[in-house]
């Protein structure tokens, strides 16, 4: 095996956010003002909208936390699943405002009542939360009557160099991310949702994460992922709406005929990428940099001396070699060197336990919103998967791709919007 | 054996509640008609603040700038109607049934959270409802749920007594071949059966209960001497011992007095049991015949939701049809288990096995789950 070629989505992120950093500190200082195309930013009651012509939690203000399941549905009735989507719309848009799930949820029904919300979200604000749907290829098989309304670019990941996914953490029918500064609200969120279910969904896995590892926003500081360095640099921020629908909104003409539902959606990629930390923190500073491309403190390029400089890959160290090298992340990442395709991440970082040896089950949880999960994330993947120097400290366990449908306008649900 | 007839003890605390079926006819008019709300921000004016029993009117505009939310309570802040999402600008018409005369309270809720903005609400009148039809569908659900402990109680001991000749005998491949049959009809009938103090655990003790200074008693302590250890000494004793406690037990069982709530608690019961020790393969540690247990759990609670069943379809058909559903759906996944005239063991099931388990009872148990508020709620 050539461990050198197993690196990969990190870099999606970082090497685009890394090298897009420059971007941001220059209009940092403008607010947010793109309502319509993105959605208002949470007021000071830690509401974000949960109507409007995008669904929230794509980019909206990357929130702390993160609470993601994917479902399989578990009926061939259609009109249980179209049923228990208009119930979660009910339900997301009453949770984003922090009410209980239902009227009364938690002690409203009386002794003898099955309360119908857990009840540990009640007096906690919002803190921003937001609910967002999406939909797995294998959704639209012939079991519900959707093959005609499938968009032709939902189709499953191809394979890459150096996957180790595991089924138990990949694909799903159904994906609800539940993200909000309040890792219990997210939670609740996803467990009633969850609960609301059974006998039409059940969980096929999710996925906890704390730390957002990207910012998008240009009011967002650049956070770190677990190997300690600035990530998401150069992500496209909610105030960038040529780049939004350039690159992150499906277009109409992207999705013909019964596909059209989702004009105005995203596609979202969702990779699991376990880090080998314990390697990673034993490796000195001048490699862990060459790695990344990166300074580690300040997160400038190799060779620059700002986090939002941009990189400069023709640069010569005095050694007469590459000053970022040829396997760098940044350079592989980086949207100059593929075509010009850029995502959205708006990953988490995770650690599930210890992996029973003596190892953190620790890394990113990588997340991203694009137009075309085939034009975007696979060309990047292919040439991360390739050549990333990274791929000697990182796994990727797990793997989905969705189609995320737009937002809602008043009175419309789910369940209409995905089955006409 | 776990706490789990906790269900049933609270169930024993109200015995009459489930009785008092429901109440009064509409009443055709509420006095003066409809019953104005102005909800804003800050306020919550309510045109009237009592009204005579019967269902009642409220027509609630929403003339503030948040989502409201228009809630009537009973006591102890049970919901007996409520309007949601009452966007800025709308107004939303609902009725309450308010049959029982008493104080109520009325509150707005400005953006859908907190408390919100509650004023007293009375109900005139005087309470309605005699006995009604719902009330005889119930008592005869009491009856049959009765007749079927009875009779499965009556197979326990007879195969109980089977099983302690067996041991007593020496025939371990008939004892071993007998034991999940015999144990499945405790099974079907366990939160009857083990609401009974200390006879549970000597009959269905694991052992675990030596930890809580008792002896290692009962059918598990047999199973263990069938499987693992062979017969031992005391052996013939223990069965003996065994077949004196299941005699008690099964006289108690069959002079039980029940009520509808515990029929509902029971079956949601057993779910629970089948949820949280037998799916996890935890109850038949040595001779892992889980699965005889899972599916006679399913069907004692199959037996007090068919007691049910003339009540419920009355009451909420569309439950009733869910739960039936469901229940067919979990026939069928267990069904795929079947071997002979048993079940293949459950060390023989694969994670996949059992996730589909899993997904199938989750999905039955939640609509059992609700049955205690059909049965005893208003």
């Amino acid at each position: 095996v050539n461990r050198s070629t197993r690196r990969a989505v990190l870099a999606t992120g970082a090497g685009a956010a890394l090298a897009g950093a420059a971007a941001g500190l220059t209009y940092a200082a403008g607010p947010a003002t793109a309502v319509g195309t993105t959605e208002v930013d949470a007021g000071d009651d830690g509401i974000v909208p949960f109507r409007g012509p995008r669904q929230g939690g794509i980019t909206t203000a990357a929130q702390d936390r993160l609470h993601l399941v994917a479902l399989d549905v578990v009926t061939d009735d259609a009109d249980a699943l179209r049923n228990l989507l208009t119930r979660w719309t009910v339900a997301a848009e009453r949770l984003t405002l922090g009410a209980e799930a239902a009227p009364g949820g938690v002690a409203g029904g009386g002794p003898w009542k099955v309360p119908q919300d857990t009840g540990e979200a009640l007096d906690l604000a919002p803190g921003r939360l937001t609910v967002t749907i999406g939909y797995g290829p294998r959704l639209f098989d012939d079991r519900f009557g959707l093959s005609d309304r499938r968009p032709e670019a939902l189709r499953e990941l191809p394979a890459f160099l150096g996957d180790a996914l595991d089924p138990a953490r990949s694909g799903g029918d159904i994906v609800i991310q539940a993200c909000s500064d309040d890792p219990q609200v997210a939670v609740h969120a996803v467990r009633n949702l969850v609960r609301m279910g059974f006998g039409v969904v059940s969980a096929r896995w999710s996925q906890l994460g704390f730390g957002r590892t990207s910012s998008t926003s240009q009011a967002q500081v650049t956070p770190r992922n677990m190997f300690g360095f600035k990530d998401g640099t150069s992500n496209i921020t909610s105030e960038d709406t040529d780049a939004l629908d350039e690159h992150v909104w499906v277009a109409p003409q992207d999705v013909s005929g019964g596909a059209a539902w989702l004009a105005g959606g995203s596609y979202l990629v969702a990779r699991r990428i376990r880090m080998h930390i314990e390697v990673w923190d034993r490796t000195p500073l001048m490699e862990q940099e060459e790695v990344i491309g990166r300074d580690k403190k300040i997160g400038a390029p190799l060779g620059r001396s700002a986090e939002f400089d941009e990189p400069d890959f023709a640069a010569l160290g005095t050694d007469g070699l590459p000053r970022i090298p040829a396997t760098a992340h940044v350079r592989l990442a980086h949207h100059d060197n593929l075509g010009g395709v850029r995502i959205l991440r708006r990953g988490y970082n995770f650690t599930d336990g210890t992996d029973g040896q003596g190892h953190l089950d620790a890394g990113l949880f990588f997340l991203a919103y694009m137009r075309d999960a085939h034009r975007q994330f696979v060309p990047m993947q292919r040439a991360l998967a390739r050549a990333d120097h990274l791929n000697e400290y990182i796994r990727h366990t797990g793997s989905a791709v969705f189609a995320c449908p737009p937002g809602l306008a008043a009175g419309d649900d789910w369940g209409t919007q995905l089955f006409g | 054996v776990r706490p789990r007839s906790l269900a049933l003890a609270a169930a024993f605390a109200v015995p009459a509640l489930a009785l008092t079926g429901c109440a009064a006819q509409d009443a055709e008019d509420a006095a003066g008609g409809a019953i104005t709300v102005k909800a804003t921000d800050t306020a919550c004016e309510v045109s009237r603040t009592s009204a005579p029993a019967g269902q009642i009117e409220f027509t609630v505009t929403n003339a503030g700038t948040k989502v409201n939310e228009f809630y009537v309570y009973a006591a102890n802040d049970r919901v007996v109607g409520e309007v949601e999402n009452i966007s800025p600008g709308l107004t939303r018409t609902f009725l309450v049934d308010l049959s029982d005369p008493g104080t109520y309270r009325t509150a707005c809720k400005p953006g859908m959270v907190g408390d919100g903005i509650r004023a007293d609400f009375t109900v005139t009148g005087s309470a309605a409802a005699a006995p009604t039809s719902t009330d005889a569908a119930l008592a005869s659900a009491v009856t049959e749920y009765r007749e079927f402990v009875s009779g499965e109680a009556d197979e326990f001991l007879e195969q109980t007594a089977e099983f302690v000749a067996l041991v007593k005998a020496g025939k371990v491949s008939e004892a071993k071949a007998l034991y999940p049959s015999a144990r499945s009809h405790w099974e079907r009938i366990e939160p009857v059966a083990e609401s009974f103090g200390d006879l549970d655990p000597k009959i269905d003790g694991r052992a675990e209960v030596v930890a809580d200074g008792m002896a290692f008693t009962g059918y598990h302590r047999l199973e263990k001497d069938l499987w693992v250890d062979g017969l031992q000494a005391d052996s013939p004793a223990i069965a003996d011992q065994l077949l004196t406690d299941v005699t008690e037990l099964v006289e108690k069982a069959k002079a039980v007095e029940l009520n509808p709530l515990q029929l509902a608690n029971g079956a949601k019961a057993l779910l629970d049991e089948m949820a949280t020790s037998k799916i996890t393969g935890e109850e038949e540690t040595y001779s892992h015949t889980d699965l005889w247990d899972l599916d006679a759990n399913f069907e004692g609670a199959e037996a007090a939701i068919d007691a049910l069943r003339p009540y419920l379809t009355a009451k909420n058909p569309a439950l009733m049809a869910t739960i039936d559903q469901r229940a067919a759906a979990f026939d069928e996944v267990i069904d795929t288990h079947k071997k002979g005239d048993g079940f293949v063991l459950y060390p023989e099931l694969s994670p996949a096995d059992l996730k589909a388990l899993t997904a199938a009872l989750d999905a039955f148990s939640e609509p059992v789950a609700t049955l205690a508020g059909e049965v005893a709620g208003t």
